[in-house]
């Protein structure tokens, strides 16, 4: 993994943007350009994304950014990719970033065309498991029992395996990321430049506004998502499956924090502690991280 | 992000004052401070102690704002004019040598002092 | 240029590999469907050198386009009926970031019912989005408008994209004669295509769509209708030149016919106009002093040369292949408030009529003339619009 010191210095994410303190979001941004080193066009369909950018004439960001509609952004990436081709650039990286309202939901018609076509592209979604932009909606990534404002009793589904969806297009490249490992991160980016073809990152992202944690606890929230088994890192190359050294251990679900350590510090599942622990509901989500452990496993190796 | 939140935040970009001094769609010029001195939002100063720092980036890593950089001694650098005061450079910092102190408790160069870059 | 027999549909695939078109990207719908297979075919023979994006739906053929001309690519498009719908959000977003798309919109009745014929509710539906819109009338000026609407949209003042619109099964799957030009004598006519405010470039880092607040939003829109507007006069440059170099002339914005000393002058969109042409032959004959004004845009709505004839008939019969539900004819209810100020008013009689591709021959022209004539004899408008094929 790359260390600390060999992350270049160089800044692509503009100090003084609209983001909200500790916006985990901008984390990812910082690292994924840092490893793209600038040769990216980045197009972003309507989420929290487009409004960290701040108020034109003035960007917050400093790489080619095309905004799209909410819907749009794989398409919109497939023309820019075509336009890069009939001018012969091959090097460019044209990369979405959308959110999972814009992945899970909205988009996910357009984002399975463009991966069928084989475009030559990188999707990212970070995934905050909600609509941040429009005030925590729900999305189709929000976990069971989270409270949105469209939940306010807690989400009665568990979420969409939309990484088994997209390994059925069977990307070049398909990863997992988390927002509190950004060297793992940007290692993954740098090996994403290396292919050709449809390349898919999902990352995990903590929003301290929908998910009402403490604001500097964003690095310990995405650790304890990882650690308690709710989260798993991995990447595949082709059909080579490689479960993360992060989440290696966690496999077992003896060596697993208990689930309460990541959801007692989010106001969006404190209704499952009140007036007392909800075991019921609790033993639900614990379930459903084994049966997502089970399915990977099941699944890729 | 919350448009709430936004809101509140928000300096309002005055600069073109008409069609005459606008192009013809909006496209956007990347700019430190484009939403203006973001350093107004801090409520708590992140102070390092530096006799303690052992300069390993790990708060230069996780800062969601880019505001830390690396000076020539290989010391990290705040940027008060757009720290947003979110605190995780403390928690994340392995020596524990930063502190989070109330703004208007903070002494000496942590002050917002007014930047040049705008 | 060689004269050659197609349909529409094939044309229009020409005109894309003539103006050098870069990135193609579009999905079937009937009758428009034969213009992506034609592009597909030419791509794999190796004759259109652009890239085509074989997309999922409309939304995504729109906006691959609006990535592709944000890019710098020059970006054609065709569809027709529910999937001009279906591509609503971005024909709006293409016009308000100023991508100079071009699109063959091969009208067609909007569904329920399904219905694969001519209406032009499609494109009518679209009047508001900032495209400029054309109505063409044969397979020759399909193919030309085409090429010229690419200069046209490219063109600094205007920068606006535009929708060209043929009759399903009318002209899209009709075979007749056209012209074709080589690319390399498009060349002459048509420079490469480079953005001249923003593009995507890693070297030039801009962001294009973030937010504006209401300080600036509405100069924005002011100026794309000043963009759209700028068409009208761009447009007889373009048609002059064009006239010079390939000696191809369509009759500008509206395409007038026996006119100048016409009592009444009958207007239409699309293919009806060529018939028209008979009709007031015919009407002369018998001895009417009647003219055909072809409408061959209407977004923007040439206000000037609406007036200019306004000024010297007795009365328009305007007849709309399409609704606006509540309000009648759209294009007559545009010629009508376009008169509204001038100090000679004639009488506009608004007719609706061969929808979902009801035949409109000849003498149902001459009737509807014919009752124009009426109305002017009588000095009674009548009623506010005539469903003059309805069966009671
Ligand atoms: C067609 C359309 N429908 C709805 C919206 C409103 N909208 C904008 S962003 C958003 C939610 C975005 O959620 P997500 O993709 O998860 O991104 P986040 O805001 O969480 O970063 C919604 C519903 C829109 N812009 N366009
Ligand atoms: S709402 Fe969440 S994801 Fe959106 S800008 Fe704020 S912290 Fe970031
Ligand atoms: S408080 Fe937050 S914004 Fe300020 S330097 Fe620390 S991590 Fe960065
Ligand atoms: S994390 Fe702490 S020890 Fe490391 S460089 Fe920053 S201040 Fe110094
Ligand atoms: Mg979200």
């Amino acid at each position: 993994m790359v260390t600390t010191k060999e992350i270049p210095l160089k800044e692509y994410v503009l100090k003084g943007n609209a983001a909200c303190a500790g916006c985990q979001d901008m984390v990812a941004l910082r690292h994924a350009h840092k490893a793209l080193e600038g040769d990216v066009i980045q197009v972003v369909p309507a989420c929290c994304t487009s409004v960290v950018q701040s108020l034109w004439p003035k960007s917050g960001l400093a790489v080619p950014i095309l905004n799209t509609a909410f819907m749009a952004s794989a398409a919109t990436a497939s023309g820019v990719k075509a336009a890069l081709k009939a001018k012969g650039n091959d090097h460019t990286m044209v990369m979405v970033w959308a959110g999972d309202g814009g992945t899970f939901d909205i988009g996910l018609q357009a984002l399975s065309g463009a991966l069928e076509r084989r475009t030559d592209f990188l999707y990212i979604c970070y995934n905050n498991q909600v609509y941040s932009n429009t005030g925590t909606q729900r999305s189709s990534a929000t976990p069971l029992h989270a409270q949105t404002t469209t939940t306010w009793f807690g989400k009665t589904e568990p979420e969409k395996m939309l990484d088994m969806i997209i390994a059925a297009h069977e990307p070049v490249y398909q990863f997992t990321a988390n927002t509190s490992y950004p060297r793992d991160l940007f290692d993954k980016f740098k090996k994403a430049q290396e292919f050709e073809g449809p390349k898919f990152g999902h990352i995990f992202l903590p929003c301290p506004q929908a998910w009402n944690y403490p604001v500097e606890k964003g690095v310990e929230i995405g650790k304890l998502g990882v650690e308690t088994g709710y989260w798993i890192q991995w990447e595949r190359v082709g059909d080579e499956f490689t479960l993360g050294k992060h989440s290696k251990r966690f496999q077992d679900p003896e060596k697993r924090k208990p689930i309460d350590e990541f959801l007692k510090m989010q106001g969006r599942f404190s209704h499952l502690y009140r007036p007392k622990r909800n075991d019921k509901k609790i033993r639900e989500i614990e379930d459903f991280i084994q049966h997502r452990w089970d399915m990977l496993i099941r699944t890729f190796t | 992000m919350h448009w709430t939140c936004f809101h509140l935040v928000n300096e309002v970009n005055t600069e073109p004052t008409g069609k005459k001094d606008m192009p013809k769609t909006s496209y956007s010029k990347p700019s430190i401070g484009s939403t203006g001195k973001t350093g107004s939002w801090r409520t708590f100063d992140p102070m390092v102690n530096y006799d303690e720092c052992n300069k390993c980036r790990t708060c230069w890593l996780h800062c969601p704002e880019a505001v830390i950089s690396i000076g020539e001694d290989d010391f990290p650098v705040w940027d008060f004019d757009y720290c947003k005061g979110c605190g995780i450079c403390a928690e994340v910092c392995p020596k524990k040598c930063i502190e989070m102190v109330r703004t208007s408790d903070a002494v000496g160069g942590s002050l917002p002092v007014g930047g040049s870059e705008g | 240029m060689k004269t050659e027999l197609m349909s529409a549909n094939y044309a229009a695939s020409r005109a894309v590999v003539s103006a050098r078109v870069e990135v193609v990207a579009a999905y079937p719908i009937t009758p428009a469907t034969t213009v992506p297979e034609q592009i597909a075919l030419l791509n794999e023979q190796g004759i259109y050198k652009g890239q085509f994006i074989r997309v999922e739906s409309e939304h995504s053929a729109m906006f691959a386009c609006i990535g592709a001309s944000s890019t710098g690519a020059r970006a054609f498009t065709a569809t027709s009926s529910n999937g001009l719908l279906l591509m609503d959000e971005g024909l709006h977003w293409a016009a308000a970031a100023r991508l100079p798309i071009v699109l063959n919109n091969v009208n067609r009745s909007v569904s329920p019912s399904w219905n694969i014929h001519v209406t032009h509710d499609d494109s009518y539906s679209k009047r508001d989005t900032g495209w400029i819109q054309f109505y063409v009338a044969s397979v020759d000026e399909l193919y030309h408008t085409i090429i010229q609407s690419f200069k046209l949209a490219e063109d600094e003042r205007v920068l606006m994209p535009v929708m060209v619109n043929s009759d399903g099964f009318v002209l899209s799957h009709t075979v007749s004669p056209y012209d074709h030009l080589e690319p390399e004598e498009v060349d002459k006519f048509l420079p490469p295509y480079t953005p001249p405010h923003w593009v995507m470039d890693p070297e030039n880092p801009v962001s294009h769509g973030n937010i504006v607040f209401p300080e600036h939003y509405s100069e924005f829109r002011n100026m794309m209708h000043e963009g759209t507007k700028n068409a009208l006069p761009v447009y007889t440059e373009i048609e002059k030149e064009y006239k010079k170099l390939f000696g191809k002339y369509f009759g500008g914005p509206i395409d007038c016919y026996k006119c100048d000393d016409a009592d009444v002058v009958f207007t239409s969109q699309g293919s009806m106009g060529a018939e028209a042409k008979d009709a007031i032959d015919e009407l002369r004959e018998e001895g009417y002093k009647a003219g055909n004004a072809r409408m061959r845009m209407i977004r923007p709505f040439p206000v000037d040369k609406i007036r200019e004839l306004g000024s010297k008939v007795k009365a328009f019969a305007s007849f709309d292949r399409g609704v606006s539900y509540g309000f009648g004819g759209p294009v007559a209810n545009d010629i009508r408030s376009t008169m509204y100020h001038m100090k000679h008013r004639p009488m506009i009689k608004s007719y609706i009529g061969g929808l979902g591709g009801r035949d409109m021959a000849i003498p149902d022209i001459k009737a509807v003339i014919l009752d124009t004539f009426k109305a002017v004899e009588s000095g009674e408008l009548g009623p506010e619009e005539t469903w003059n094929d309805l069966k009671d």
